[in-house]
């Protein structure tokens, strides 16, 4: 075997891949091999970095050295620069947007520097299709503690003792949830993973499942382990294609290992994993919904109890955990649980991932420990708000979450204080938003969202979204009252109580928190009929200012519907009736005679 | 590939495994282990320096010592390449001339296992500028 001087780490994730990373992977191997260099370097596809905004990543070692945004093109300089002269290519290393700096080492950047990655550990560090890798990390290594060193009974003890409590969105404590599920007897019971990850904006299960696939299979079989299942099944969303195909990988060679399958590691468990596939319903996620999914039956959920601990896949004793949750597990066993309570806060424990998306620099996948507050992950790690805007809200929890202000920032981040201050985890989607996004339309967005995934099997959720939607689309237009306003909050309590699960009980979540958080902002739209952050087209009126325009018909000649009238040289006028609201003549006026109001 | 049939396999093959990826793990930490770097710039190569990177990065591995190997532009002492510097965990670096294959091997037993100081040090006579 040859021993290999440098690795290339380059991200094989689903943004990476999408601006040509496997390009990239073609023109270094080239490179590589017309410098007769194939015994000293290897090139390593991995899962994802978590710093999307500067893909796609390759990262240089032993040195350590980071390059964003490259392109197939720079391959030949990386490799003549860097490879064979030692010089590091300046022009393609992360610039330091404070001090204009050039940082090699991710060591030193922001962005990583308050990360502590436990679910992450290999995403970006191993090939994801290779389980060599894997088990060179560790993989496979707590699946094996647990069957030899350790009783059902004391594995679910040491996860209970770490305090790990359900990444999904509930928080429900693990090692509760497979006791539950360990002391119902039959036949045959199954582990579920729930991949089914619905949010907007959030991509951290895929990243896990696409980077590291090998840790939640193994997590999978502990659980099977621990509530007597041999049964396994990921339950994915069909839109998650590079995902579905490494875990296909992951599972042959498992198999092939002897890793999964009958008499693992020469013990008398066995445990298998078959995938299922989901159609993309956002009411899927609930595990009531997604094990009738798995049936065949319709994505519906049903009133708990019975829980699936009791009574789920098939009427078996069933465990659900997320993803997330299960990346979580091979590394409290190894590491113990006093080390994984170590980190985090008082109620909940171990480390959380995060996508950052919306107006924010960094916008990419994060691991923190519990407690980091907002200010941190919104302006240290995630650089701030883009193009120097001021920060106006973050929405966790996807739709079932909601909106935190300013006043917010300095709250730590747990389970716990989220949904004190009338948001919630979730899953980890977080959608930074700045001055420029009316709060009115971000509630109206996500009601759209929970109305088009509405199952409709109960009356408050499938009628009652529908309404909340109809009276914030009324106040978007400016047609609404102060009575509306009233009407909003109290349906929105009703549904909250009456809907049958988390999906109804949750959706009117962004409506009651910006109702809380950004009151003037609803009453400006009643009463004012004007949209504050400029974002509402109903409300908005372009207008010339008179003194301003010269009339020189730059406008008037760029208005789609000619609503623009004037002499030349004398001031222009827009006919408010007939104007569409599209801006263009604001874009082409030179002299600022057009203003928004 | 086999079957694995006992969690001492397993543990056996991850020993075998990790081999294939010390590079990576050693860059995690690098604070922590020896740094070795090879002053590569053309009148290090045309004096050895190649051979003798080669040379530190498969017998450091054969020899299990954890030390990280990387390449850098001329280090000036160009009347004494090829050059390497030394930097052990919490010590100041230390920059050896002449280096050779034997010199290299000793450098790797003495200085690198031990800590020994031995012949050859090219006193540092600069300051960067961090200092």
């Amino acid at each position: 075997m040859a021993t290999f001087k440098y690795h290339l780490l380059i991200c094989g994730g689903t943004g990476c891949k999408a601006s040509d990373s496997d390009g990239i992977i073609t023109s270094l191997n080239k490179e590589i091999k017309e410098k007769g260099l194939e015994n000293d370097v290897k090139v390593v596809t991995t899962g994802c970095f978590g710093f999307c905004e500067k893909g796609p990543i390759v990262k240089v070692l032993p040195d350590n050295t980071f390059y964003t945004q490259v392109t197939p093109g720079d391959a030949a300089e990386i490799i003549q620069e860097h490879i064979i002269k030692g010089r590091k290519v300046e022009r393609l290393l992360y610039t330091d947007p404070e001090t204009e700096n050039h940082i090699a080492d991710s060591k030193h950047m922001g962005f990583y520097q308050k990360q502590i990655r436990i679910a992450l550990r290999n995403c970006g560090f191993i090939d994801p299709e290779n389980l060599d890798e894997a088990i060179s990390r560790d993989a496979y290594m707590a699946l094996g503690k647990a069957l030899t060193e350790m009783t059902p009974q004391e594995v679910i003890d040491e996860i209970k003792k770490s305090g790990l409590r359900g990444r999904g969105g509930g928080g429900f404590p693990t090692g509760l949830k497979w006791e539950f599920a360990s002391k119902n007897e039959a036949d045959q019971k199954y582990v579920v993973c729930n991949a089914d990850e619905g949010d907007p904006g959030a991509f951290m299960d895929r990243s896990i499942l696409e980077g590291d696939p090998h840790t939640v299979l193994e997590a999978m079989a502990i659980c099977g382990y621990t509530m007597g299942a041999d049964k396994g099944l990921i339950y994915i969303r069909a839109e998650y294609p590079l995902a579905i195909k490494r875990l296909k990988i992951a599972i042959d060679q498992a198999r092939e290992y002897g890793l999964l399958g009958k008499n693992i590691l020469g013990t008398d468990f066995n445990f298998d994993i078959e995938l299922r596939y989901g159609a993309g319903a956002f009411v899927c996620g609930e595990e009531t919904a997604l094990i009738h999914s798995m049936e065949g039956e319709r994505g519906e959920p049903t009133f708990k109890p019975p829980f699936p601990a009791e009574s789920g896949y098939n009427g078996k004793p069933t465990n659900v955990n997320n993803v997330e949750t299960f990346a979580s597990v091979p590394v409290i066993l190894l590491k113990g649980a006093d080390w994984f309570s170590s980190i985090g806060t008082e109620k909940s424990k171990g480390t959380k991932v995060f996508a950052l998306a919306g107006k924010i620099n960094n916008v990419g996948l994060i691991e923190v420990p519990m407690g980091t507050t907002l200010r941190e992950v919104i302006f240290e790690i995630g650089g701030g708000i883009k193009d120097g805007k001021k920060f106006k809200a973050v929405q966790t929890g996807g739709p079932s979450g909601g909106c935190l202000t300013e006043k917010h920032l300095d709250t730590p981040i747990d389970f716990d204080n989220l949904i004190a201050e009338g948001s919630m985890m979730g899953s980890g989607g977080m959608i930074v938003m700045d001055e420029d996004d009316c709060m009115v339309s971000v509630a109206k967005f996500y009601l759209d969202f929970t109305v088009e995934e509405s199952c409709g099997k109960c009356t408050p959720c499938r009628i009652g979204n529908k309404r909340l939607y109809e009276i914030l689309d009324k106040i978007t237009k400016g047609e609404g009252t102060m009575e509306d306003l009233d009407n909003l909050k109290n349906l929105s309590n009703v549904i909250k109580d009456t809907a049958l699960c988390g999906l109804g009980q949750t959706s009117p979540n962004p409506v009651l928190s910006t109702l809380d958080n950004f009151w003037d902002e609803y009453v400006a739209h009643v009463t004012d009929k004007k949209c504050p952050a400029g974002a509402c087209t109903d409300l908005m009126n372009y207008n010339i200012i008179e003194e301003n325009c010269v009339g020189c018909t730059a406008c008037a000649r760029a208005c789609p519907v000619n609503c623009i009238t004037g002499e030349r040289k004398m001031p222009h006028h827009i006919d408010q009736a007939a104007c569409i609201k599209c801006g263009t003549c604001m874009e082409k006026c030179k002299f600022n005679a057009i203003e928004l109001i | 590939m086999a079957k694995i049939t006992s969690l001492n396999d397993l543990r056996k093959i991850k020993d075998d495994l990790q081999e294939k990826i010390r590079l990576r793990e050693n860059a995690e930490s690098p604070e922590s282990m020896a740094q070795i770097k090879v002053g590569m710039a053309t009148s290090g190569i045309a004096s050895g320096a190649k051979e003798i990177f080669n040379f530190l990065v498969e017998e450091l591995d054969k020899r299990n010592v954890s030390a990280v190997v990387t390449q850098t532009g001329d280090m000036g002492y160009s009347y004494a390449e090829p050059t390497i510097e030394v930097t052990l965990p919490g010590q100041d670096p230390v920059v050896f001339g002449y280096v050779t294959v034997d010199k290299a091997d000793e450098i790797i037993e003495k200085y690198i296992r031990n800590g020994e100081l031995i012949e050859g040090i090219i006193p540092a006579n600069y300051k960067t500028i961090d200092d």
